[in-house]
């Protein structure tokens, strides 16, 4: 038993090529490879169960499904070829979505996560208080987003909410309005309860990159006369690069499959104008049964991240996926 | 960095506080109000909206906190919370295992797999997963959404595990080998206990992305009996939305677990969370 488990070959960190095949091979040698490989494989065995079935399989399914008229019982028989699709891009509530979530996407990236930063790195210097203020800015990220979505909901409730009351008491009626009721401010109005809850999470993942800037650098910018802003902009920016990247993608991810905030404040509402992807594709898959349609839209969102997420890889991410995914390594790329 | 703090240090730590806490009030400000307004009746809430109570109303929380249905959402939460976390652990351990201990053929091509389901959002596959949870008699049923949590948590939990594992260096293997242990008796008996702290963080990952996880027990649980907490507030607020003292108080008690929670918890999540997303 101890014997025939154990692996041939170690894996440091990086050794992803197959051993030299160009050995003297002693008797059994093919059998013990066999075995050493079975258990690898079997210790793969459940995670890789749980995630074809759960996660690609359905995927699968829906690339299926869209190219059916299917109210989602039975199997889906009525095949249509790329209809849906092509309903999709003419049918303006779609179009709306991908709208929104480049607006969502714009708004987060002008000003959600540089408001991160620049808390991060007031927080990133020696201060009484910091660890609280650190834990306050956070917190807000542990609740869930529904809970969230519906607490904010009422405080921005038209007129009677805390919002529009507060506005009233120190003369800023004019700030205040229907908020989520009203087509011309209600992605702003969620845009400020996305920022709230997440802009704590953006600014962790800079505060752990600030400390990993190496002190003597700043301090020699300082000796060679480099102003506070140089010395960010030359010295601390460059190298938080890595973490900067990586809050964006998900910034993005986050965009796209946004839909429990927005489902328990306006489900889309007033009128379509807060409506996300996932919202549609809910209305659509669980109130309409038109779940070919839904499909589609399931394939649109899984195409969009795709794309989204190899460009990124391929132009933005790739030295900083370096160390985590060492598959570049292997096949000389 | 010393020089000019030491210098003009005084008048620049005075307004960064002044940002420090008005930011500070903005992230408070709403939390306390909604403490503080389930404090008070239905009818002071309307005349007295953002002052403290004129009298301390306690009967919105108490009757919560007495009522069965409150603590079954609790109960809900927690049996799923944790049953995904297990799994989602033991899955992904020997997942890890495999992939930083042992060389395999396809073993880059599978950890590709694994990491690609980084890049994809869970509500791309929430309406397909409905339909084959539906087929396997899933719904209603605390597995379904216990297992596809699990499966959408494995990629950034397997990343955050393999990192570790790598780190423990190689002797203790052979050393373990020529002591007579197994490859599961070396996985089980050496690197899972040394492994305690990186457990702690992706167990705590799991624990709050189940705990708030809100699209799927609503896809899953048509049946009250199984609603989850934050399923459970949606239907409070459709249900007493005239109230609102009494779904202030629902929210603040809803509330509470997950900043509990965290507040024990701190170190664990934030360092997940900051090594995920560095290393994913």
């Amino acid at each position: 038993m101890t014997s025939t488990f154990l692996p041939d070959k170690r894996t440091g960190p990086g050794a992803g090529s197959p051993p030299p095949a160009a050995e003297r091979r002693p008797p059994g040698r093919a059998r013990r490879r066999a075995l050493h490989w079975l258990t690898a494989a079997g210790f793969q065995l459940p995670a890789l169960v749980l995630f074809m079935g759960l996660v690609l399989l359905p995927m699968l399914f829906a690339l299926y499904a869209a190219f059916f008229r299917w109210g989602g019982f039975g199997m889906p028989s009525d095949y249509i070829g790329g209809e849906n699709f092509t309903r999709l891009f003419q049918d303006e509530v779609f179009l709306g979505d991908l709208w929104r979530c480049l607006v969502l996407v714009v708004l987060s990236l002008a000003i959600q996560l540089p408001f991160a930063l620049a808390m991060a790195v007031l927080l990133n210097q020696r201060m009484r208080g910091r660890a609280v203020y650190r834990m306050l800015f956070f917190a807000p990220y542990v609740l869930s987003e529904a809970i969230t979505g519906i607490l904010f909901g009422m405080i921005f409730a038209p007129d009677d909410g805390f919002a529009d009351q507060v506005l009233g008491k120190v003369g800023l009626e004019g700030l205040g309005g229907e908020w989520f009721a009203d087509p011309s401010t209600v992605m702003a109005t969620v845009f400020l309860v996305m920022t709230w809850k997440y802009f704590g999470f953006h600014m962790m993942l800079y505060l752990a990159g600030l400390q990993a800037v190496p002190r003597e650098l700043t301090e020699a910018a300082l000796i060679d006369g480099a102003s506070a802003w140089q010395r960010f902009r030359n010295v601390t920016l460059p190298l938080l690069a890595p973490t900067l990247r990586i809050s964006v993608f998900l910034s993005v991810i986050g965009a796209i499959q946004l839909f429990d905030l927005v489902w328990v404040t306006t489900a889309g509402g007033p009128d379509h104008h807060s409506e996300t992807m996932a919202v549609t594709m809910f209305q659509y898959g669980f109130k309409r049964y038109q779940v070919g349609y839904a499909s589609a839209i399931s394939v649109v969102m899984f195409g969009i991240s795709l794309v989204f997420a190899l460009a990124y890889q391929r132009f933005v991410l790739r030295r900083d996926l370096e160390g985590a995914t060492t598959t570049m390594r292997g096949d000389g790329k | 960095m010393t020089v000019s703090q030491k210098t003009r240090g005084g008048r620049r730590t005075w307004g960064l506080h002044l940002v420090l806490t008005v930011v500070g009030a903005v992230m408070a400000v709403p939390l306390l109000y909604a403490v503080l307004s389930g404090f008070k009746s239905t009818d002071e809430l309307s005349r007295n909206p953002v002052g403290l109570p004129e009298s301390w109303v306690t009967s919105n929380y108490t009757q919560i906190l007495g009522s069965g249905d409150f603590w079954r959402l609790i109960g809900n939460s927690t049996l799923i919370a944790v049953g995904t976390t297990v799994l989602i652990v033991a899955v992904s351990a020997l997942s890890a295992f495999s992939f930083a201990r042992f060389a395999f053929r396809g073993r880059e091509a599978l950890f590709t797999l694994f990491t690609m389901g980084l890049m994809f959002p869970f509500a791309v596959a929430a309406l397909p997963l409905f339909l084959l949870l539906r087929s396997l008699d899933l719904l209603d049923n605390p597995l379904g959404v216990i297992l596809p949590q699990a499966a959408f948590g494995l990629p950034m939990t397997i990343i955050i595990l393999r990192g570790f594992f790598r780190q423990i260096p190689g002797e203790l293997e052979e050393a373990a080998t020529l002591d007579g242990c197994s490859s599961f008796g070396f996985f089980w008996r050496v690197l899972l206990p040394m492994a305690r702290p990186a457990l702690g963080t992706v167990s705590v990952l799991a624990v709050v992305t189940s705990w708030n996880n809100f699209f799927l027990p609503l896809l899953v649980f048509t049946d009250a009996q199984w609603w989850t907490l934050p399923i459970g507030v949606q239907q409070f607020q459709g249900q007493y939305s005239a109230e609102y003292a009494k779904v202030f108080a629902y929210l603040v008690l809803a509330m509470v677990p997950a900043l509990a929670f965290y507040s024990v918890a701190e170190r664990q999540l934030v360092g997940g969370l900051t090594a995920g997303a560095t290393k994913g």
